[in-house]
C-alpha cells in the first residue's frame, strides 16, 4: 500500500494477502481524527425513530433533536408522529438547575396533544452530566397518563453507535410482551432490523405473505407500538443487518424462548437464502413450495433485466464504506453478481467476527478498514482506481470530488434496495452513476497518471 | 404529517416542536471553514461533530472536514484536557492545517474545560508546531442558536488575529454574516466594484463551492488568509452585515484596535442593498460605477414588471434573524404583507426591528423570536398566506396548507444549486424576485381551470 495511514491506525487497516489477518476494531476513535462515526444517541435514534405512532422526545439542547429530524425516509403506512421533532431545548438555566421539570411538563403536554401509543425519551450527553433522572420522570408520567413512557439511556459520550443500538434494544424490550397474543399463527415471525427506508419492509412483508407466513411485528420499520407489544407471540425472529436489533432478539430468546436467525435482504443470494431459511424453520411443505415458486418467479424476471447492466459494469471496481459490516457482505456479493470487483471494504462499527468474515470472502489485494477517515478513504479510492464508492452522506461529495460514482446505501437512499426488486434498483443505480457521461468532463485521467 | 397541528393557539412553557434554529457549534464550524487552511475542531463527543458535518454536507453538497475530541466516559468525568492534547497531536501530524479552530459543545461547556489554557499547555509542550495557530470559541448550545455560534467564531478570529499596529490602511473589513459562499463572493465583488479593498471574514467562497478537480483537498483554495485577518486591526473601518451574526466581531475590533464599525442589515433586497452601497460610497468617495447602477436599475425594472402579482399578497416567513429582517423589508418594498414572521434564535431586537419595518404598512402581524415552526403553522392556520418563505423545513407546512413555497436561508437540504447563486446584492434581489414570482405563478397555473389557463401572463 502506498497510502499514508495514521500511525495509530495501522492496526485498523489490512490488505488481504499481506501477512496473517488481524484487524483491531471496536476501539474508540482517536481524538483528533476526522472520524465518520456517530454517537450512542445517534444509534438509538436510528433504531427507534421508525416507530411511527410513538412520541420521540429528545431531552437535551436543540441540536441533537434538529439533526435527527426526519433525516431518514422511514416510511409509515399510518401515523407519522415520528417525523415531527420534539425537543426540550435545554437552556442555560436548565443546565444549572436541572431539566427534569421541563421534561415532565413537555412530556405531559405532548401526550395530551398527540395521544401517542407510547413515548420514548432520549437522553443526550448533557443530560448525563447534569444528572436528570429521566427514569423517574418517565415512570411518573406513565402513571399519570397511562401512556407508557420509556427512557432511552443514550448519552452520546458513552460509546459509539453500537452502544446506541443496545440502548434502543433495552428500550424496546420494555414494550415487548405487554400485548395479547391470541390468534397468532404458528407460522409467524417478527421482522427485526429493517427500517422501511424507501418502503423496503413492505416488499419483504409481501414476500412473507406470499409464503404463507404471518408477520406479527416489524421492528422497527413502519413500526407500531401495538404490534411490537405482541411481538413475543411470534415463533421466530428474523434479524437483518449488522445487529442493530440483535440484542433484542437475544433478549427475546432468553425471555420468551423465541429463536432467531440472521439474514440479509440485500442481493439475490442473500435474499433467497433468507426466505429459504425462514421456510426451513417452519418445516411446512406448503410454505416451502410457496417459497420456491416465489423465488423462481422473482428470479425469472430479475435475471434478464440484470443482463444489460452486467454488460457495462463487468470489471469495474467498487469500494464500500458502510456503518455496519454485515451490510458489506451482501454488497460484495451483489457487486460480484454484476461482474464487478470490490477493492476496498470498511465499516464504522464492525466487530472482530465481522472483519474475519470479510477477510474470508474478499479477493486478495482488497483493503479492509475499520473506522476510517476521509483523507485515508480518498487515498485508497485513488490508489485502487475505483469506479464507484458506496457510503453515507458524508462520503458522497468526497467521491464526487475525486470524480468517482457514488451510491448511498445508508439512510439517505431513496430507492428500495432490498428484495429482488431492490437488486434491480441497485444495479440500475450503480449503472447510472458509473456510466454517467458527466465523468467525461472530469479531469481525472490526467490527475491519476 | 402535520395533521395534528391544532388551529387554536396555546402557550407552551417548556417545549420545542419543529425547531426553527439549531445549535451553536454548527455555526462555528461553518465560520471556521471560511478561514483558509483551517480545520474546525469540535471539542466534545464525536456524535455532535458527525451531525454537524452531515448537516453542512446536506446543505452545501461539499466535503465538510472537521475533527473531534471524541469524548468518552472518562472525559466526561475528568475533563477533556487529555483528549484535546491527543487531538491536536493527531491533527497536526496527519491533517496538517494552518489553523485549528476549536469550538466547544454542550458537553465540554458543562464540564467546564478551559480551552485557552489547555491550548497554551499544548503549545508549550511542542504539540502545536511553530507557525501554526489554534483559536477557539465557546459555543454552548443552550445559549442562542447556530447564528450565535457563527458570531462567536467570527469574533474569535478578531480576538486571536487582529493586530493593532498604529497604522491605518485604506482597506475596510466586511463581516458578511451567515450567508452562502456565493453571497460572500457577491458582497466582496460589490466592494471591489466600488473601488475598495475589502477584507472579508469569514469567507467560505472557494471552500464550500469548490470546483471539481478530480482531487480531494482538505483545504480548498478559498477562505480568508491569516495575514489578512491580522491586518483587519489596521483597516479604516468595519462593516458588520447583520446584527446577530456579525455585530460582535465588528464591536470587538473597535474595542481592541480602534477600528470603527458600522452595523448594517444583510444586503438582501433593494433597500438594505442600497444602504450597503451607500456605506461603500462613503468609504470610497466614489459614485458607483455603471455596472452597479445598472444592476440596481434592473432590479427596479423587474420590480415594476412584477408589481401586479406581488401587491397585497400575504406572506409568512421564517429563518435566521438577519435574513428575515432584510427579507421582511424587501417584501414590504414590494407591497407584500408579511403577516407571520418567526425566527428560532432568541433576541428581542428581532421583534422590535420587524415591528418597526411593518409599522404603518401591515396592520396585524404575528412576530416572534425564539419560536418554532409549530407556532408558525398555527398562525398560518388562523390567517392563511399566499406565500411561504424559509428553509427546507418549511416544506411540511407548505404541503399541509398547500402554500407556494420559496426556499431561502439555511439549511436547504432538499435542493441543489442554492449555494452557487447569491441572494444578496442587486443580483440576489433579482433572483429572489424570480423565485417568488415563479412560485406564485406556478401555483396559479396549477390551479387554473382550463378556461382561464392562460399562455401569456
Ligand atoms: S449536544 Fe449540543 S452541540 Fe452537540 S448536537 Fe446537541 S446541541 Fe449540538
Ligand atoms: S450531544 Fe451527545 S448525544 Fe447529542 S449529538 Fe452530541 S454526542 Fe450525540
Amino acid at each position: 500500500m502506498n497510502v499514508n495511514i495514521l500511525e495509530e491506525r495501522t492496526g485498523q487497516v489490512y490488505e488481504k494477502g499481506q501477512g496473517p489477518f488481524s484487524l483491531k476494531c471496536n476501539l474508540d476513535s482517536l481524538p483528533g481524527a476526522v472520524s465518520q462515526r456517530a454517537c450512542v444517541f445517534c444509534g438509538s435514534r436510528v433504531v427507534l425513530y421508525p416507530i411511527t405512532d410513538a412520541l420521540h422526545l429528545v431531552h437535551g439542547p436543540i441540536g441533537c433533536a434538529v439533526y435527527t429530524w426526519d433525516i431518514r425516509g422511514a416510511l409509515s403506512s399510518n401515523r407519522e408522529l415520528h417525523r415531527l421533532s420534539f425537543s426540550t431545548d435545554l437552556r442555560e438555566r436548565d443546565v444549572i438547575f436541572g431539566g427534569e421539570e421541563k421534561l415532565e411538563a413537555s412530556l405531559l403536554e405532548l401526550i395530551e396533544r398527540y395521544m401517542p401509543s407510547a413515548a420514548f425519551v432520549y437522553s443526550t450527553c448533557i443530560v448525563g452530566i447534569i444528572g436528570d433522572d429521566i427514569q423517574a420522570v418517565c415512570k411518573r408520567v406513565s402513571q399519570k397518563t397511562g401512556v407508557k413512557c420509556i427512557p432511552v439511556q443514550s448519552e452520546g459520550f458513552k460509546g459509539n453507535k453500537r452502544a446506541g443500538y443496545e440502548a434502543a434494544c433495552n428500550a424496546l424490550i420494555e414494550l415487548v410482551g405487554s400485548g395479547p397474543i391470541d390468534g397468532i399463527s404458528p407460522f409467524s415471525i417478527n421482522i427485526l432490523g429493517d427500517f422501511n427506508l424507501a418502503g423496503e419492509i413492505w416488499i419483504i412483508k409481501d414476500y412473507y405473505r406470499r409464503m404463507g407466513i404471518e408477520v406479527v411485528s416489524t421492528i422497527t420499520g413502519d413500526g407500531k407500538v401495538k404490534e411490537i407489544q405482541r411481538a413475543h407471540g411470534a415463533r421466530l425472529n428474523v434479524v437483518q443487518c449488522s445487529g442493530a436489533t440483535l440484542s433484542l432478539a437475544k433478549m427475546m430468546e432468553e425471555r420468551y424462548g423465541i429463536p432467531y436467525i440472521r439474514v440479509s435482504y440485500f442481493g439475490v443470494d442473500d435474499m433467497a437464502d433468507a426466505l429459504y431459511r425462514v421456510a426451513d424453520h417452519f418445516k411446512d411443505k406448503r410454505i416451502m413450495e410457496n417459497t420456491r415458486s416465489l423465488i423462481k418467479e422473482e428470479l425469472d424476471s430479475l435475471y434478464p433485466a440484470l443482463k444489460e447492466f452486467r454488460k457495462d459494469l463487468k470489471g469495474k471496481r467498487a469500494a464500500i464504506y458502510v456503518g455496519g459490516a454485515f451490510k458489506a457482505f451482501s454488497l460484495i456479493k451483489a457487486f460480484r453478481l454484476l461482474g464487478m470487483k470490490v477493492v476496498l471494504v470498511g465499516s464504522q462499527t464492525g466487530t472482530r467476527e465481522d472483519y474475519e468474515e470479510l477477510e474470508a470472502v474478499t479477493d486478495p489485494g482488497t483493503v479492509i478498514v475499520d473506522d476510517s477517515n476521509p483523507l485515508e478513504l480518498s487515498e485508497f479510492l485513488k490508489e485502487k482506481d475505483v469506479d464507484i464508492f458506496v457510503g453515507g452522506v458524508k462520503e458522497r461529495p468526497i467521491a464526487y470530488k475525486l470524480g468517482i460514482g457514488f451510491c448511498d446505501h445508508n439512510h439517505e437512499r431513496k430507492e428500495a434496495l432490498e428484495g429482488f426488486i431492490g437488486m434491480y434498483n441497485f444495479a440500475k443505480e450503480v449503472h447510472a452513476t458509473v456510466m454517467s457521461p458527466v465523468w467525461r468532463f472530469v479531469p481525472r485521467k490526467e490527475m491519476r497518471s | 404529517m402535520l395533521d395534528m397541528t391544532p388551529k387554536e393557539i396555546f402557550e407552551r412553557k417548556a417545549l420545542r416542536i419543529n425547531p426553527a434554529k439549531t445549535c451553536q457549534p454548527i455555526g462555528a464550524m461553518y465560520a471556521a471553514l471560511g478561514i483558509h487552511g483551517c480545520l474546525p475542531h469540535s471539542h466534545g463527543s464525536q456524535g455532535c461533530c458527525a451531525y454537524h458535518r452531515s448537516h453542512l454536507t446536506r446543505h452545501y453538497k461539499e466535503p465538510v472536514m472537521a475533527s473531534t475530541s471524541s469524548f468518552t466516559e472518562g472525559a466526561s468525568v475528568f475533563g477533556g484536557g487529555a483528549n484535546l492534547r491527543q487531538a491536536l497531536k493527531t491533527i497536526f501530524q496527519v491533517y496538517d492545517p494552518e489553523i485549528v479552530a476549536v469550538h466547544t459543545t454542550c458537553l465540554s461547556e458543562t464540564i467546564g474545560d478551559d480551552i485557552p489554557s489547555l491550548v497554551k499547555k499544548a503549545r508549550e509542550d511542542g504539540i502545536v508546531p511553530d507557525g501554526k495557530y489554534v483559536i477557539h470559541a465557546n459555543t454552548p448550545s443552550y445559549v442562542g442558536s447556530h447564528v450565535t455560534g457563527f458570531s462567536n467564531m467570527t469574533t474569535a478570529m478578531v480576538k486571536y488575529f487582529s493586530e493593532k499596529n498604529g497604522g491605518r490602511t485604506s482597506a475596510i473589513n466586511i463581516v458578511p454574516g451567515y450567508v452562502e459562499p456565493s453571497d460572500m463572493a457577491e458582497i466582496k465583488r460589490l466592494a471591489t466594484e466600488m473601488g475598495l479593498e475589502a477584507i472579508l471574514f469569514p469567507d467560505t467562497s472557494g471552500v464550500l463551492d469548490a470546483p471539481q478537480t478530480a482531487r480531494f483537498s482538505m483545504y480548498p483554495k478559498g477562505g480568508v488568509k491569516v495575514d489578512a485577518l491580522k491586518k483587519t486591526g489596521s483597516s479604516r473601518a468595519t462593516l458588520s452585515l447583520g446584527k446577530f451574526a456579525s455585530e460582535a466581531a465588528g464591536a470587538l475590533l473597535e474595542q481592541m484596535c480602534d477600528v470603527p464599525y458600522q452595523c448594517l442589515d444583510l444586503p438582501i433586497g433593494i433597500s438594505s442593498t442600497d444602504r450597503f452601497i451607500e456605506a461603500l460610497i462613503e468609504f470610497s468617495g466614489q459614485t458607483p460605477p455603471a455596472t452597479i447602477t445598472d444592476e440596481r436599475g434592473r432590479v427596479v425594472d423587474v420590480m415594476t414588471d412584477m408589481l401586479q402579482y406581488f401587491h397585497g399578497k400575504k406572506v409568512a416567513l421564517f429563518g435566521d434573524p438577519d435574513h428575515v429582517i432584510s427579507m421582511t423589508e424587501f417584501l414590504v418594498d414590494l407591497g407584500m404583507k408579511p403577516i407571520h414572521v418567526v425566527t428560532g434564535t432568541p433576541g428581542k431586537y428581532f421583534e422590535h426591528r420587524i415591528k418597526k419595518i411593518l409599522d404603518g404598512k401591515v396592520k396585524h402581524a404575528n412576530v416572534r423570536a425564539f419560536s418554532d415552526l409549530f407556532m408558525l403553522h398555527q398562525w398560518i392556520k388562523n390567517e392563511p398566506v399566499d406565500l411561504l418563505i424559509g428553509n427546507t423545513y418549511g416544506k411540511y407546512i407548505a404541503r399541509a396548507e398547500d402554500i407556494p413555497f420559496v426556499r431561502f436561508g439555511f439549511p436547504i437540504l432538499d435542493r441543489i444549486g442554492h449555494s452557487y447563486f447569491p441572494t444578496t446584492g442587486y443580483r440576489g434581489a433579482l433572483r429572489l424576485l424570480e423565485k417568488m414570482l415563479d412560485a406564485i405563478l406556478d401555483r396559479l397555473d396549477r390551479d387554473a381551470p382550463e378556461s382561464s389557463f392562460e399562455l401569456v401572463m
